[in-house]
């Protein structure tokens, strides 16, 4: 069975153990980095190319970010042939039913939605997570909508957004996101050759 | 006890959610969907093999009074290695199980088995030990997570059955105690039947 415990091998075995376990992760993170950072980038590349119209450039390489009510957003401008044909940004809630919801709001340069998805939540299953795309009609009802003449609140509190049923909560966050994210909008359109934000 | 037998007896004997009762917060959160259930099971299973078979191997050079430590940090170098590997190579699992990969570490299943079974029998014996009571946590949560589906979202695996939706509360935190509570009932109506 187990040997005697002496203070010097306990100490030893300990640091054996613990010098062994940190070089092996030490060597799966060297290893695991790159793809890791390859996935990330790649989730965020294809939920651009979901919100805006199609485009030629590398928008993440693009990336500029705007201040608005003390957050920073980050904005992807999408373009063909030079021309600005949408802009990705990347907005958030904190109102959720469960936490942070952050979503990618694509916008066409006149102002309206051309599609907005759900990059991270951790809404109830079945209930919030309907705001994901495909899973209701529910981010359906936006495509098109310029938020200056759609009213971007919930039916329930006199806006135009029908809500998903039993998750009045979630929609209203994600109602809240896509107000922050037109708002950070009208700013790219002040200035929209501004690459980097004073704050900065 | 034959080999056959360490590989099958976390199935029935002693399958950890519905006998030995242990690791009782991963399956109760991560069982919304049959996909989770079976990702938390296999990431589990995973962690449950390696560690068995590290600890087995260092368990004779371990002072008795500095095991306990010495246990958990194998066990946690195992979890982040799957975790890093998770996140480079399946992110949308990843995505998912989120904060439940981590917590494997902390799962009694594991450091159970560790202290009661790897620390005292041999490398082969407890490897196999560790896949048995892993492939019989992985079972029990999937089948969980399929009937939570299936009542929750009208859905097996992903797949819509039937258009609309299907009864809530099993989705919820609820359901994960009623499934589980009727589910250890029926287990051990039908194991005091076959022994």
């Amino acid at each position: 069975m187990a040997k005697e415990s002496s203070l010097k091998n306990m100490v030893s075995t300990l640091f054996i153990v613990c010098l062994v376990s940190s070089t092996l992760l030490g060597g799966v993170y060297a290893i695991t980095k790159e793809p890791i950072e390859a996935a990330a980038i790649a989730k965020t590349n294809s939920s651009i190319s979901q919100v805006v119209p199609s485009f030629d450039n590398d928008p993440s390489s693009e990336v500029f970010t705007k201040e608005l009510e003390g957050n920073i957003y980050k904005v992807y401008p999408a373009k063909k042939g030079g021309e600005i044909v949408g802009y990705a940004i990347e907005t958030f809630s904190t109102n959720g039913f469960a936490g942070r919801i952050v979503i990618m709001v694509g916008f066409n340069p006149d102002g309206t939605i051309f599609n907005t998805s759900v990059l991270s939540h951790s809404e109830t299953p079945g209930l919030g997570d309907k705001m994901v795309e495909g899973k209701s009609n529910f981010s359906v009802q936006f495509k098109g909508k310029n938020p200056a003449d759609f009213k971007m609140s919930v039916k329930k509190d006199g806006g135009d957004v029908d809500a998903i049923t039993a998750s009045t909560i979630t929609s209203r966050a994600f109602c809240g996101a896509l107000e922050s994210a037109y708002k950070v909008y009208q700013l790219c359109v002040e200035a929209p050759t501004n690459k980097v934000n004073s704050n900065e | 006890m034959s080999k056959l037998n360490l590989l099958t007896k976390g199935i029935i004997m002693d399958n950890p959610t519905f006998v030995l009762v242990l690791g009782m917060c991963p399956t109760l959160a991560t069982t919304t969907s049959a996909i989770n259930g079976l990702g938390m099971g296999l990431a589990t299973t995973f962690v449950l093999a390696l560690s068995n078979i590290a600890i087995s191997l260092v368990a004779k050079q371990v002072p008795d009074k500095v095991r306990i430590p010495v246990y958990i940090v194998v066990i946690a170098a195992f979890v982040t290695i799957l975790q890093l590997l998770m996140q480079a190579f399946t992110p949308g699992l990843y995505a998912t199980l989120g904060i439940f990969i981590p917590l494997i570490v902390v799962n009694c299943i594991v450091l159970g088995r560790a202290e009661a079974y790897a620390s005292k029998n041999s490398v082969i014996d407890s490897a196999l030990d560790g896949i048995g009571i892993g492939l019989g946590f992985c079972l029990s949560l999937m089948t969980i997570g399929l009937i939570r589906e299936l009542l929750g979202s009208a859905s097996i695996f992903g797949m819509k059955l039937i258009d609309g939706d299907g009864i809530l509360a099993f989705v919820l935190a609820p359901g994960a105690f009623i499934v589980l509570g009727y589910l250890m009932v029926l287990f051990n109506k039908v194991k005091s039947k076959m022994y």
